[in-house]
């Protein structure tokens, strides 16, 4: 790690194919900024997305990355973590990859707690497959596989971490670049799982869940009274189906995650020539 | 009577079936007996039959037969279940006090053998000990000096106290003398030979276990599944001990992307799973080979398709293992075909996958899984062990494999299709891999030229490997007779022995034993050189011997078993001699 690494030094030379506009960008930005701003650089970082737009960020980022199949790439992110600690491990992904798809990974990755963070980059609507609704769309949201509106509920993915024993939840709107870098950076910092969400709004196929919708309808939680160690303030929040908020939601300041708990502090990549010098005794157990 | 003793308790699942099984079997080999075990098992936990069989002798023993020579019936059903492999002189241990047994009469020619196993377990000191009543019956039974006990059940039973331990014994000597006491000793004059050698004894599983860490695998994440769970159950508290980490994850499409990950992250890395886990993996596999990441991706086959019989022998998804996934994936399929060999082909299965980054697919089934078997501890030479990382590229070398603009090319197409590779963490070497078709960086693209340049690159690892590799199979019986009988898996023990049975009625066989299905060896001088072809598998159709036909352009017979059960030596022997009869009969 070098401490002149600049947010920039993240950025491949492949000019992204997002449509001009898309949330992904500074969704993508905020994720550099605070990588460089905690002391990563390309050569310890691991970046994992999935598929979809979200998927698309290894490309334009550099430094190590997987871009994995639909929805999994957060079982990968675990095993990076798992074989070498000293990596510092980001796992994007979108609301379909993460919360459709990969929802069942979703909540063990939660509960599992691996020292990693996930930014989903949630616009609320499938944009690669050209238009149709996502786990996050809104009841009536109305697409071409939902005419009438998807008539279910959405899912509430802040509810599912916090059930999962979530220890560390967020929720950031892309276009407040200062802001999504600081909760992504939160994120980063926090000892554990590091969730967040991100308002990345999808300009060519949601004429809903827009800028100008987020704009108006976001609360600040710094700018509330609210205490994010407080489990019970934070389920209300994220129970609150009227308000979108931004900020840190819980924060569980006693996490120990799952790679400190396992005692996970080498680099697995480093083995002997050989068999280990004591695997006789692995032998001698049959006799 | 023969010196091969073969012995069977058979019971209930739940009744310890299997724990008094593996005390007899380790307690044959500890007096340096040769072993080979073989389980009937249902799927579910308590109720339905289950026996745990023995075969022992002084020589080696590598398959079952049809006889069964002292069989504890701790229930009614376990006689019938046996009744084909009982024989005159059959010994049947039985509870005759039990309501279950009470009116038990040992079928004609053989000898019933009431002993009060519950009545003597609890003068022992609990009714549990009964099977174990019932083993030191049978220990006085085959003159098995019931000393031979002790050691195991001390392995057994050591960690819940020595008083524990205590009242076992005394529970075998109580069975040992109500034979000797109370009942009349004609009709069985068994001797069983003890040695000084030291064998080990372990199954399939175990041996894919021991191999992966002795073979440096760091990472190992898995789901639970008949019958590749005790490879996991094997790693957990072992893998850790040398520094490596054993994940159950939420299922098997999370288990094999975790070992994905751990894998780029630069651990050797494995998975196990059976057939259904297989499906679920293949979307990923695919990426695996995409990406070119080392990873050894275990299938321990069972009865399909769907969840078929989960418990129960099969050899069916080789066509899965050669063709599965959706486009054209560079794969090693290695298919281990005894206990021993699971534990070194696994070795090798882990430098292959790092030497040609490729994924490897380790091939068990069930019946060589679950199977104990004997073998000399020479056979598992940890100093022969050998690791190859392949072209793993460190920071010292890494400006050999930049570009003009100083990224590195993890894909770089090399003429034998082997790219650099560098671990995350590596200064300088920061790339992007993707399933994604991509440019020698590692980055997407669908130019025409390239596509066709990283597909024929990757191929062409299969055809570096096929060059430097030696795919030989392992021969045994006559090289130079007319019939030539190709198996591949767990078949090779029964299909040893069936030699020597055919060799009785003057039938030479030539036998191939395959233990690499891809890449794998060219059978086609052999095959024209014999008069007949019979390829034997655990299969309906005949999946290896329609590989066989494809490549070597020669129809061959086929020797098919699909009812869950693998093949026993006399039955292949007896269907062998039929295939032969039969073919002698067609008209010409």
């Amino acid at each position: 790690m070098s401490s002149d690494v600049r947010f920039t030094d993240f950025k491949s030379d492949k000019q992204p194919t997002w449509c001009p506009g898309c949330g992904d960008f500074g969704t993508m930005n905020g994720m550099m900024k605070a990588l460089a701003n905690t002391g990563n650089d390309p050569d310890n970082t691991f970046v994992v997305a999935g598929i979809g737009c979200s998927g698309k960020i290894g490309t334009y980022m550099h430094s190590y990355a997987l871009h994995g199949v639909h929805g999994r790439a957060l079982p990968v992110g675990i095993g990076v973590k798992s074989a070498n600690p000293d990596l510092e491990v980001m796992v994007s992904g979108g609301d379909g990859d993460g919360y459709s798809i990969g929802a069942g990974h979703f909540v063990h990755a939660v509960r599992r707690n691996m020292d990693m963070t996930y930014v989903v980059m949630d616009n609320r609507i499938y944009g690669l497959t050209k238009g149709q609704f996502s786990p996050t769309s809104r009841e009536d949201f109305e697409t071409a596989t939902s005419p009438e509106g998807p008539k279910q509920a959405p899912v509430n993915p802040l509810a599912l971490a916090l059930a999962a024993d979530g220890s560390f939840i967020a929720q950031s709107f892309s276009s407040d670049a200062q802001r999504h870098t600081e909760i992504v950076q939160e994120a980063v910092e926090h000892d554990g799982f590091g969730f967040v969400n991100v308002y990345s709004p999808c300009v060519t196929f949601n004429d809903v869940d827009t800028y100008d919708y987020f704009r108006d309808a976001i609360v600040d939680l710094d700018e509330t009274d609210h205490d994010s160690s407080d489990r019970d303030a934070a389920e209300a929040k994220i129970m609150d189906d009227d308000t979108e908020y931004q900020g840190v939601i819980y924060r569980d300041e006693e996490s120990v995650p799952y790679n400190e708990r396992h005692g996970l502090d080498e680099n697995m990549a480093e083995i002997p020539d050989g068999a280990p010098e004591d695997a006789t005794d692995l032998v001698r157990e049959f006799y | 009577m023969p010196d091969d003793l073969n012995w069977a308790i058979g019971g209930e699942a739940g009744d310890g079936i299997n724990s008094t099984g593996k005390i007899f079997a380790q307690a044959l080999s500890r007096a340096g007996r040769h072993v080979f075990t073989s389980k009937d098992f249902a799927s579910r936990i308590r109720g339905g039959y289950t026996a745990y069989k023995v075969r022992s002798s002084t020589e080696r023993v590598e398959s079952v037969v049809d006889r069964l020579d002292i069989l504890i019936a701790l229930t009614q059903r376990t006689v019938e279940e046996n009744m084909d492999e009982l024989h005159e002189g059959s010994v049947i241990i039985y509870d005759g006090e039990r309501t279950m047994m009470e009116d038990f009469e040992a079928p004609e020619g053989m000898i019933g053998l009431p002993v009060p196993l519950k009545r003597l377990a609890e003068d022992a000191g609990g009714a549990l000990m009964q099977n174990i009543v019932a083993l030191g019956a049978a220990c006085e039974v085959a003159n098995f000096p019931i000393e031979n006990l002790d050691e195991a059940l001390e392995k057994r039973f050591g960690d819940k106290g020595e008083s524990i331990v205590a009242n076992n014994r005394q529970a075998a000597r109580l069975g040992e003398e109500h034979v000797v006491e109370e009942l009349d000793h004609d009709g069985f004059d068994y001797d069983i030979e003890t040695t000084d050698n030291d064998y080990v004894l372990l199954n399939g599983d175990e041996a894919i276990g021991m191999g992966a860490i002795a073979a440096g695998c760091r990472f190992y994440s898995g789901y639970p599944i008949t019958p590749a769970t005790d490879v996991m159950e094997y790693l957990k508290g072992r893998l850790e001990r040398y520094g490596g980490h054993v994940m159950q994850a939420e299922d098997e499409l999370a288990a094999i992307n975790m070992a994905l990950g751990a894998a780029r992250a630069g651990a050797r890395s494995m998975t196990a799973t059976s057939g259904p886990g297989i499906d679920l993996m293949a979307e990923t596999f695919g990426l695996v080979a995409t990406s070119e990441t080392p990873l050894v991706i275990c299938d321990v086959m069972r009865s399909g398709p769907s969840t078929g019989m989960p418990t129960k022998q099969e050899q069916g998804d080789l066509d899965m293992l050669l063709y599965g996934g959706h486009g054209e994936i560079p794969r090693f399929v290695v298919a281990p075909t005894t206990v021993s060999e699971c534990f070194h082909k696994t070795i090798e299965a882990f430098n292959l996958a790092e030497k040609y980054q490729t994924p490897v697919y380790l091939v068990g089934d069930l019946a060589l899984a679950v199977t104990e078997q004997t073998f000399e501890p020479e056979e598992f030479d940890m100093d022969s062990v050998e690791i190859d990382r392949g072209k793993l590229v460190d920071e010292n070398e890494i400006d050999s494999w930049l570009n003009d603009s100083d990224q590195f090319q993890p894909h770089f197409p090399a003429a034998d299709g082997i790219s650099p590779r560098t671990l995350p963490g590596t200064s300088g070497g920061a790339h992007m891999t993707t399933g994604l078709e991509h440019d020698e960086l590692g980055r997407r693209t669908e130019e025409q030229e390239v596509r066709i340049e990283q597909v024929d690159k990757r191929n062409q690892k299969v055809e570096t490997a096929q060059e430097e590799e030696n795919w030989d199979y392992r021969e045994f019986g006559d090289s130079d007779a007319d019939t030539l009988v190709l198996s591949w898996g767990s078949n090779e023990g029964a299909m040893r022995e069936a030699i020597g049975f055919l060799d009785e009625a003057d039938i030479d066989v030539r036998f191939l034993s395959v233990p690499y299905m891809f890449p794998r060896p060219d059978l086609t001088e052999e095959i024209e050189a014999a008069d007949e072809v019979i390829v034997v598998e655990c299969n309906a159709t005949g999946q290896f011997a329609d590989v066989v036909e494809g490549d070597t352009l020669t129809r061959v017979k086929r020797i098919n078993k699909y009812n869950g059960v693998r093949f026993k030596a006399d039955e292949l022997a007896e269907r062998i001699t039929e295939k032969l009869d039969a073919t002698q009969e067609v008209p010409t």
